[in-house]
């Protein structure tokens, strides 16, 4: 049984492209007193050059845990304890502190959600930033700060000159975030890992940012990865989209195929909850939003078998036993569910 | 008709202070809450909008005399409570809070970590029913039931609960006395989508079975559109425009709430060909700008819109109203 759908869903070897990062089997553990909490537990996704893959799923889901393992910057309890990120060809989880102090930065660089606090609050814009180029580039500190000023020109911001000489306090959230986005650049990185970094903004603000991002990447032929629980914004940004619940994906499609054809319960059930905007909810036919029954599980003991099996509106016996395994049903179209034709394995 | 809750002229103002020699001086003021107006119908859901620092939170609170309004009249069954909370006559306080009730936008800050559900549950019984104690344990039963939740619970602490779950108590809390109107801030802002879902058709539900009026208070424009019957949107502390909600976000005519709605990505790939980028940022309160206070962002703005700040004006029927001098 298991073998022929194998076979069927092999996945076409047709001009795959070679990913710039990708992440196999990666497992973070969090050693906790009161036991192993498996937040991220065999997951797999890459980035492919010039691309924005977007991960997407619910607090606690994994997505933040798997992204700053790429950097290995897990915090601890957490430890990475299995799996390979294979960036450029190597594995990162095999190189020296030195070497990844070497890279972070400079090839992967990271924006982070809450431009207040991912900034030095006691030292200016330019001094911070400048500090990056001087460290990784060997740059004088005025050759540093000039390509500071350029870059912050680049994101849109006015006076550049001046705000060198700024403070954070001293900017708004939206100008903190464009600082935040500059910084990252600095390097010129092959790799951006962007997590919610328009969760803290207003929409207006989140669009002025958005649009400054693809722009950006589009003017570099950076990859990205975006780390968000907004459906939205993975649709406005994402090339491709990666599921995430209870620490595995579920699936992983191009943007276009997870919106109008997703594949797992989970992206069904997490879309179809979701109010829009453009749909009218008027009285008379007062609807409900379908929801999900229950909530996510505890990764201290996560269930046996798929983890959404007891909020699956499709769950089947075996899916309380089979552990499934994530398979191509399409080219560049995985899905992790035994319904969905993916084997398993067994408890 | 008469309506359930109508504001009128609503303002709130904080003092700008220096310290002086002898004492602070006031050099100016930030209007948090600059002349709104709206009106609620019994069984209605008013979607209150707008970004951060725009005056929403403040208006809810001033509604319920949690901040002291600085001007205005806010009528509730027809009657002006704000001197009521001013006279500060516990009964009548009283009377007021029983029918408005807040439920506030943190479950994890509004619960008290230190008391049971049971006990944060029969606290509004204790100050509102104090003459029948022997109820209360069977209507935090009921009340439990009635959120989704199991009478067990009664012996838990917050900790032990799910945002969802808290958020579930902390609306529990709020209907303990039978309000006749909820003031709900953010009420899934925090919580994942999910979850979030499952609270909305919870307070759908309960409006249907208990007849309640809702002012619906987010920056989360999807849910808005899900649970409000009408918006009214604001910008810099100012009404800029309030209508049914079908008509205001299929027709918005203010060119904020146009820009406002345009920036909300869609969860649906290519979709963002009309989008409108605003320009800037919401300027600070302290330096409010003349007329109307979004013309340096808006593209449509006419001289006039730099000297004279538009009144909330009919736009379409009585219902839909917009202060813009010149609307698309």
């Amino acid at each position: 049984m298991l073998s022929t759908l194998a076979s069927a869903a092999d996945p076409t070897p047709m001009a795959a492209p070679k990913p710039l990062i990708e992440v196999q089997d990666l497992k973070v553990h969090f050693f906790t007193r009161d036991g192993v909490v498996r937040a991220v537990d065999g997951v797999d996704y890459g980035v492919n050059p010039g691309e924005t893959l977007g991960i997407v799923g619910e607090s606690g889901s994994g997505k933040t845990v798997s992204s700053l393992a790429m950097l290995r910057l897990v915090p601890p309890p957490a430890r990475t304890v299995g799996g390979r990120i294979l960036f450029e060809g190597e594995d990162l989880l095999t190189r020296t502190p030195k070497q990844m102090a070497a890279l972070r930065g400079r090839r992967i660089a990271m924006i982070f959600q809450n431009p207040a606090t991912s900034l030095n609050p006691i030292y200016s814009i330019g001094a911070q930033l400048s500090e990056i180029l001087v460290w990784h580039e060997k740059a004088s500190r005025r050759q540093a700060e000039e390509r500071v000023a350029e870059l912050l020109n680049l994101v849109g911001i006015t006076d550049p000159l001046t705000r060198l000489r700024q403070f954070p306090h001293e900017l708004s959230g939206g100008m903190k975030q464009r600082v935040g986005i500059a910084r990252a650049l600095l390097c010129n990185p092959a790799l951006v890992l962007a997590d919610e970094p328009t969760t803290a903004l207003d929409v207006t603000i989140q669009a002025q940012i958005l649009e400054l991002l693809a722009d950006l990447q589009a003017r570099f032929h950076m990859s990205m990865v975006l780390v968000t629980h907004d459906m939205g914004v993975v649709a406005r940004m994402a090339n491709r989209i990666t599921v995430m619940y209870a620490g595995r994906v579920c699936e992983t499609a191009d943007a276009a195929t997870i919106f109008s054809a997703p594949q797992h319960p989970y992206t069904r059930a997490l879309l179809e909850s979701m109010p829009r905007i453009d749909q009218s909810y008027s009285r008379g036919a007062r609807q409900k939003l379908p929801t999900i029954a229950g909530r996510p599980p505890n990764l201290l003991n996560p269930p046996a078998g798929c983890r959404f099996h007891d909020r699956c509106p499709e769950a089947i016996a075996d899916c309380r036993r089979i552990l499934p395994v994530e398979t191509a049903i399409a080219p560049g179209h995985t899905v992790s569910c035994i319904r969905r034709g993916s084997p398993g394995i067994a408890a | 008709m008469s309506a359930l809750l109508e504001v009128d002229s609503l303002s709130k103002r904080y003092p700008v202070t220096r310290r002086g020699l002898f004492r602070a001086r006031q050099y100016s003021e930030i209007r948090a809450v600059h002349n709104v107006s709206f009106r609620i119908e019994a069984g209605e859901t008013l979607g209150l909008v707008g970004e951060s620092g725009c005056g929403k939170t403040t208006t809810a609170r001033a509604i319920l005399n949690l901040v002291e309004p600085s001007e205005g009249v806010v009528r509730f069954q027809g009657r002006d409570i704000v001197p009521l909370f001013k006279e500060n006559d516990r009964t009548k306080v009283l009377q007021v809070r029983r029918s408005l009730q807040y439920v506030f936008q943190d479950p994890w800050l509004s619960l008290n970590p230190r008391w049971t559900i049971g006990e944060t549950l029969k606290e509004p019984l204790r100050v509102h029913r104090p003459e029948a104690p022997e109820t209360w344990g069977a209507r935090v039963e009921e009340l439990l039931r009635m959120v989704g939740l199991e009478p067990h619970h009664a012996w838990r602490y917050p900790h032990e609960f799910s945002g969802g779950q808290r958020q579930r108590v902390g609306i529990a809390r709020a209907l303990a006395i039978e309000p006749r109107l909820l003031i709900l801030d953010e009420p899934v802002s925090s919580l994942d989508v999910s979850v979030r879902a499952q609270i909305l058709n919870l307070l759908v539900e309960l409006q249907d079975r208990l007849g309640l009026t809702y002012l619906y208070i987010s920056h989360d424009l999807s849910s808005v559109r899900f649970i409000s019957t009408h918006v009214a949107v604001m910008y810099l502390g100012k009404l800029v425009e309030i209508g049914q909600v079908d008509a205001l976000f299929t027709r918005p005519r203010h060119h904020y709430t146009r820009a406002l709605l345009s920036a909300i990505p869609m969860p649906q790939p290519g979709a963002a060909n009309t989008r409108i980028v605003l320009q800037g940022e919401v300027p600070s309160a302290l330096r409010r700008p003349s007329g109307c206070p979004f013309h340096p962002r808006c593209a449509a703005a006419l001289p006039v819109c730099a000297e004279r700040e538009p009144l909330l004006t009919a736009a379409a029927g009585d219902d839909h109203r917009m202060a813009c001098h010149n609307p698309t």
